[in-house]
């Protein structure tokens, strides 16, 4: 059933299909109406499971642990200064090995206070072993949320997911979005089982101290099992394209790059913004590939590293800043593609950041600039902000 | 037919030898009466403190009951997140314990707890009371009494020891309608067993605020542990008393109260007052039971 609906109305679908047991959610701007329509459809009876309003965000994610670990489905979404209180309790999720989903609505974090999207607040939480699937559209918001569940609880992977919306520009936008049937989501997405629950017969303790011989152990674990999920993540995508008709290419999309001079990585809603401009630019003959990093954690260096040997120059567009360096997708593939005998040349954009609008001129901008780094044989500069008044912009 | 005189105390232990309490702690008895009053199908959650690490070094464990570790403020939502989880699969007969120390409960704690109280969160939430942070050596609490030494209310020439009085966290959470509060000691097991058995069905969130020496914490002999304990209940500095929707009532009469002295001077913690801030401290524990009396006077009418 095809309906017209926000990114955020597609993930609180999503959760009603997955029928999702315990949802614990605390508003923030642009997260909200997520937590909104869960409540309308839970008072309504539409919901599988139980809604709770909590006082934070850090107890949201601390009450889907503990009923994570009672053997339920959960569920949260969240932004910005909401993900950031929950920092201590995301690193305990993935210890605790809960595969919780979560949705967060991608926003920048204050002050100065700015309420709209960037990627500041989903970057930072890179090394707390969470899953990040970033969307391009509402659709993906509402598929993706259905596909991490699969993954994340599969027994092999048993680690949480974060579904990453761009704050506004899809949490606000009205798209049509296609609503999958219940039973065709029911067949793809088992209730949850997990391996290790409380149980009062077989009595465990979760997460009590370990000391330094074993507790690297642990840690190691994760890291294999991150590993299995970057197979898992490609599988499920298929399963999903098989069932449902639509497939968001697992970790990485190669858009137009096949004959491509050179190429632009992002993440996000700008995704679409760069395909547009890359099919109108090619119809002028000149000839720009997109990267769509679908995922960000596991990181697909891999997938990445065939860019060496497709383009000579690749952008990576980034909405967020790890100060002191640069963006944070840019030391990501930059560092994943590299190659000591060569390789591609790798320029950093920053732009689109605290919800400043990011149009297709800009992206332009971007491709010509790529274009010129081509001809020129060298990268003039590491970082360039785009659309900045003080003068270190172009316009 | 000889006459079987009836135990209030089940025999049954769920505390396994070898776990690493100190000598005299009062944390493993707490546990103890706390799961032979509430039985097998009791999951504590723990968070940061004594409480998770006198239960042993992984793989090892000295618990018969499942055991849920978390962060050191979220103790109240991940019990009730847990209770939430069991409630939408159907797992009944349980009991869901939060096991929190002063520091974890009245301080850093705090939020969630007032946010479950709010849900009236079907948990039993369990402050083992031992004013002031222990585990990490000694800091103060908002739970630590007027007068203590502690490592961070150090005393230096007669000045310097805590000087704020303890959270009144009974009130708080009577303010925020609990259903249920009352305090316990592990020096009267059957009155703890009792408060436990009457609170444990009760839909809605339950407080125990437990004392529980620490031997390290307050400079006592460990022999001196219960001793010390029941003077904190005999002197009225620790009265035992339940909370029934907003009905206060004494559960320990004390007929005759026994200075603060007594119990002051057995514990290195407070050897450093004088006989002024002892006189000080009997008064404003008067006060405090005065006010606990027409309390019960108040709610009762």
């Amino acid at each position: 059933m095809i309906e017209v609906m926000t990114a955020n109305y597609a993930a609180a679908y999503a959760v009603k299909l997955a029928r999702v047991g315990v949802i614990a959610a605390y508003p923030i701007t642009p997260q909200s109406s997520i937590s909104e329509k869960l409540a309308e459809m839970y008072v309504k009876g539409e919901l599988h499971g139980k809604y709770f309003l909590v006082e934070s965000e850090h107890s949201a994610m601390s009450m889907l642990i503990g009923a994570s670990y009672a053997g339920a489905r959960t569920f949260t979404a969240t932004s910005s200064h909401g993900l950031a209180l929950m920092h201590e309790m995301l690193f305990w999720a993935v210890g605790a090995r809960r595969p919780i989903v979560m949705a967060v609505v991608a926003r920048a974090l204050a002050p100065p206070w700015n309420i709209w999207g960037d990627h500041m607040d989903v970057m930072s939480e890179r090394d707390t072993g969470w899953m990040q699937f970033f969307c391009e559209n509402n659709q993906e918001t509402l598929d993706t949320i259905l596909m991490a569940y699969k993954i994340s609880e599969n027994r092999s992977v048993m680690l949480p997911s974060m579904v990453i919306e761009d704050g506004f520009i899809l949490s606000h936008t009205y798209e049509a979005v296609d609503i999958p049937d219940q039973d065709e989501v029911d067949d793809f997405l088992p209730p949850f089982d997990p391996e290790w629950k409380i149980d009062f017969n077989d009595p465990r303790r979760f997460g009590g101290l370990t000391m330094p011989d074993w507790w690297s152990e642990f840690r190691y674990r994760i890291a294999l099992d991150q590993e299995v999920a970057r197979k898992k993540i490609v599988e499920v995508d298929k399963e999903f394209e098989r069932k449902f008709g639509r497939s968001y290419g697992g970790l990485v999309e190669f858009y137009n790059c096949d004959d491509a001079e050179v190429a632009l990585v992002l993440a996000g809603s700008a995704v679409g913004t760069a395909k547009e401009v890359s099919d109108k630019m090619r119809e002028r003959g000149k000839k720009v590939g997109v990267v769509k990093l679908k995922t960000f954690r596991p990181f697909p260096a891999e997938e990445l590293k065939k860019l060496n040997d497709m383009v000579p120059v690749v952008g990576v567009f980034d909405r967020s800043y790890t100060f002191g360096y640069g963006g944070a997708l840019y030391s990501e593939v930059r560092n994943g593609i590299y190659d000591p005998a060569g390789g591609a040349l790798v320029k950093n954009y920053v732009g689109g950041m605290g919800g400043k609008d990011f149009t297709p001129k800009n992206m332009e901008f971007i491709f010509e600039d790529l274009l010129r780094i081509k001809k020129e044989g060298k990268v003039d500069k590491m970082v360039e902000w785009i659309n900045i008044k003080d003068g270190t912009g172009r316009w | 037919m000889v006459n079987i005189p009836k135990f209030t105390i089940p025999k049954e232990e769920y505390v396994c030898k070898g776990h690493s309490a100190c000598p005299g702690c009062g944390t493993p008895l707490a546990l103890r009466y706390t799961l032979k009053a509430l039985g097998k199908r009791t999951v504590l959650n723990i968070p940061a403190g004594c409480g998770g690490v006198i239960l042993g070094v992984w793989p090892s464990y000295a618990l018969k009951v499942p055991v849920v570790d978390n962060a050191f403020e979220c103790t109240a939502a991940v019990a009730d997140g847990i209770r939430a989880g069991f409630d939408v699969l159907g797992v009944e007969d349980a009991y869901v314990v939060g096991w929190a120390g002063d520091g974890g409960t009245v301080d850093i704690g705090l939020q969630a707890l007032s946010a479950a109280v709010d849900r009236n969160a079907n948990i039993i939430y369990i402050m083992l009371d031992n004013e002031a942070y222990m585990n990490t050596g000694i800091q103060k609490s908002g739970c630590t009494p007027i007068g203590a030494w502690t490592t961070t209310t150090p005393v230096a020439d007669e000045k310097g020891w805590n000087t704020s009085p303890k959270k009144r966290i009974m009130e708080m959470l009577v303010a925020n309608g609990i259903v249920y509060g009352a305090t316990v000691n592990v020096a009267f097991p059957e009155d703890f067993i009792a408060r436990l058995r009457e609170a444990k069905d009760i839909k809605g969130t339950k407080f125990i605020h437990v004392l529980a020496p620490c031997t390290p914490g307050w400079r006592i002999d460990p022999k001196k542990s219960i001793e010390v304990a029941r003077l904190a209940t005999q002197t009225g500095i620790f009265p035992l008393y339940k909370v029934e929707n907003g009905r206060y009532s004494l559960t320990k009469e004390i007929k005759n109260r026994k200075p603060v002295r007594e119990y002051l001077m057995l514990q290195g913690r407070f050897r450093h007052l004088k006989e002024e801030a002892i006189n000080q401290i009997q008064k404003i524990v008067d006060e405090e039971y005065a006010r606990l009396l027409k309390k019960i006077k108040d709610t009762n009418e």
